[in-house]
């Protein structure tokens, strides 16, 4: 039993996190040039040799800085391409497809690729847009070799790491706020009416972030435990980001609550990964049935 | 990052597994405590499984951390009855290894690990509970210098009733405040002037006693680390209570859960229930898995990951809820203490034992200004 990163990882990760936090909107090509696309691919096929668990790193870390460009979507297709090309992904799911109006192909659940076109449509978190594809019909459209499941459990598995990084960093400015903002001549971190809600926080965080390093290592090992793994880790991750941006919310008082404060893009990214690929019951309602059934 | 055993876990966890098949008999798991429990005690004792993380001079394993992990799981699993000496190996005995004379530890060490002797803490009392440096329990030092006269009340000690010897946290300077002038005493429980009363809890079983001490002599070769520095010692006994627990915590709720469902299985479940239930063992997943990152760290740095800090706050809330779950599973049968054959009142007397969970060895709300200041680095509240 060894639930550590490498050395090697935690390098990756301090690279990452100055990176995108001073540049959290970065164009994708950037982070291509970075190495940080196909991370997980085997180097013949143009990839960088590495494994699901070093990608996670990365798909924490752009949660954490709210990385603006489709670089989630891109990577976890990747690894279903006879080899890493040059263009922007994304995949569907229930119809929409993040980042249409920034990618180049979208992968689809039968497969098929189809070119991003279609409409557009405004979403509550601006820094991810949805899109609804337009599919002409009897197009013959080309399909890749191999399965969904696969890329369906990289998708939901990375969006459960980009929770948790949401999630730490929504407790970060909490912490920071409370520890020097000072009511009735007291800093507000001393009262535990504000303390304890963080202290939950960072309880939720750290089991959040050991379900979605655990279902990254499933994913990187093709375990048989991956897709119920995936599940929990999805489930737990999306409700923990929401609710450590509510409780950070709260806490900030009135600041929380404006638009020039950051928060609420935390917010509205953590909603937009519970919603995205099902709400936590309906993961919950997969591991129910692996459970009982 | 792996997250299977290693090759040699993978041996000790067979080797450990097979033992308990041949060892663990039925007449031990339906014992009554006491004698199945040093029955038990003994074995474990004679196969090398009491004190495996001790250091191998003291009479212990000095296996790694990841040893003592799976041992707790694989107990757990076998639903073998509690080790009898828990606060003799997790508490007294550390606290001796880390502080005590050399004369102490060839004198109880060896005793502790075989359950010769049987240990108890003496650290609540009525007017000191989350606030331990508020203890009043004197310790003169009598005019000959080589004993101290030990008078007050202790409460909410586990195997007094049983036990052989007290780790006591005393306060032996009168005039002193708060975490000054305590001292650390090991009290031979069976000396004149300590009675034990048993507490009779929410349960109506008594599982806790209250100690009272009048007038009980306990020579100044019994004090550990200095006269007046009992806090420090204290708060190295506590560092064990809650660093070992995380796993020994987990594994109870594993096995709770897999009766849960079990339960759940047999009875049916509505929607809304399967929903919870899959919601508590994502939950011990979690819980689980946080424990074996917090384990990495304390095997490649000597000190546990701080996330395993929220473990005991987690899995005392998730006891709560799972307990309750059970009970509404049973439906209105649950206020029937022996309405359903196969539980005959399991669910309800877990379900109330329950409730102490968030209460014992630091309440929820201490955790959590622990991981507020110490974790998050948060201004002090007190």
């Amino acid at each position: 039993m060894d639930f550590a990163f490498t050395q090697e990882q935690e390098e990756l990760r301090r690279e990452a996190r100055a990176f995108l936090e001073a540049n959290p909107d970065a164009p994708l090509s950037e982070l291509r040039e970075l190495g940080w696309l196909g991370v997980s691919v085997p180097e013949e096929r143009g990839g960088g040799g590495l494994s699901f668990v070093d990608e996670a790193i990365l798909y924490e870390e752009a949660g954490r800085a709210l990385y603006a460009g489709p670089f989630l979507t891109t990577a976890v297709v990747l690894p279903a391409l006879p080899e890493v090309d040059e263009q922007a992904w994304s995949a569907e799911m229930d119809g929409l497809v993040p980042h249409l109006d920034a990618v180049d192909q979208v992968l689809r659940e039968d497969m098929t690729v189809v070119p991003a076109e279609g409409e557009t449509l405004a979403t509550v978190d601006e820094t991810r847009p949805l899109g609804r594809l337009e599919l002409v019909a009897d197009n013959d459209y080309p399909s890749l070799d191999g399965e969904w499941e696969p890329v369906r459990l990289r998708l939901l598995g990375a969006l459960a790491l980009e929770a948790v990084g949401v999630a730490q960093r929504a407790l970060e400015l909490g912490v920071e706020y409370v520890s020097q903002r000072e009511q009735f001549g007291k800093k507000i971190g001393t009262y535990q009416a504000v303390s304890h809600p963080l202290a939950d926080t960072y309880v939720e965080t750290e089991l959040a972030r050991s379900l979605a390093y655990w279902a990254a290592w499933c994913v990187a090992e093709e375990d048989p435990q991956a897709p119920v793994a995936v599940a929990a880790a999805k489930a737990q991750a999306a409700e923990t980001a929401v609710v450590a941006c509510e409780r950070s919310i709260q806490v900030h008082g009135g600041i929380g609550f404006t638009w020039e404060h950051v928060l609420h893009r935390y917010y509205k990214r953590a909603q937009w990964i519970d919603a995205f690929g099902g709400h936590a019951a309906v993961h919950r309602k997969v591991v129910a049935a692996a459970l009982l059934d | 990052m792996d997250l299977r055993d290693t090759p040699e876990e993978a041996a000790f966890r067979a080797e450990l597994r097979a033992w308990i098949e041949s060892n663990l008999t039925d007449e031990i798991r339906r014992g009554r405590f006491e004698e199945a429990g040093r029955e038990w005690s003994g074995k474990l004792y004679e196969a090398g499984y009491a004190g495996l993380t001790w250091p191998k001079q003291y009479g212990g394993a000095g296996a790694p951390y990841s040893h003592q992990a799976i041992f707790l799981e694989e107990m757990a699993r076998a639903e073998a009855p509690p080790h009898l000496g828990v606060i003799g190996l997790g508490m007294a005995g550390p606290t001796i290894i880390a502080h005590g004379t050399e004369a102490q530890k060839g004198r109880y060490l060896e005793k502790i690990l075989s359950t010769e002797e049987i240990w108890c803490q003496g650290f609540s009392e009525p007017g000191a509970g989350s606030d331990l440096s508020a203890v009043r329990t004197s310790a003169r030092l009598a005019l000959e210098g080589d004993r101290f006269v030990v008078d007050g009340q202790k409460v909410w000690s586990s195997f007094a009733h049983i036990a052989d010897w007290c780790i006591l946290v005393t306060r032996s300077d009168p005039d002193s405040d708060r975490h000054a002038g305590l001292t650390y005493l090991l009290v031979d429980m069976h000396a004149p002037g300590v009675e034990v009363r048993p507490l009779r809890q929410i349960t109506g079983e008594a599982e806790f006693n209250e100690i009272f001490f009048t007038d009980v002599e306990v020579p100044v070769e019994n004090v550990v680390g200095e006269i007046g520095g009992g806090w420090q010692v204290a708060m190295t006994t506590l560092l064990h209570e809650r660093g070992t627990l995380g796993f020994a915590l987990t594994a109870g709720l594993e096995s709770q859960i897999r009766k849960l469902l079990a339960l759940a299985k047999e009875r049916g479940a509505t929607e809304v229930q399967r929903d919870a239930i899959a919601r508590e063992w994502i939950g011990l997943q979690a819980v689980r898995y946080t424990n074996y990152r917090s384990l990495t760290t304390l095997m490649k740095t000597g000190i546990p990951g701080p996330e395993g800090s929220g473990a005991k706050l987690w899995w005392s809330e998730a006891n709560q809820r799972v307990t309750k779950l059970a009970l509404e599973l049973l439906g209105p049968e649950a206020q029937l203490l022996n309405g359903n054959e196969q539980w005959a009142g399991y669910w309800q007397h877990q379900q109330l034992r329950s409730r102490g969970n968030t209460i014992e060895a630091g309440t929820s709300e201490i955790l959590r200004n622990i991981i507020a200041e110490r974790v998050l680095g948060l201004p002090r509240s007190r």
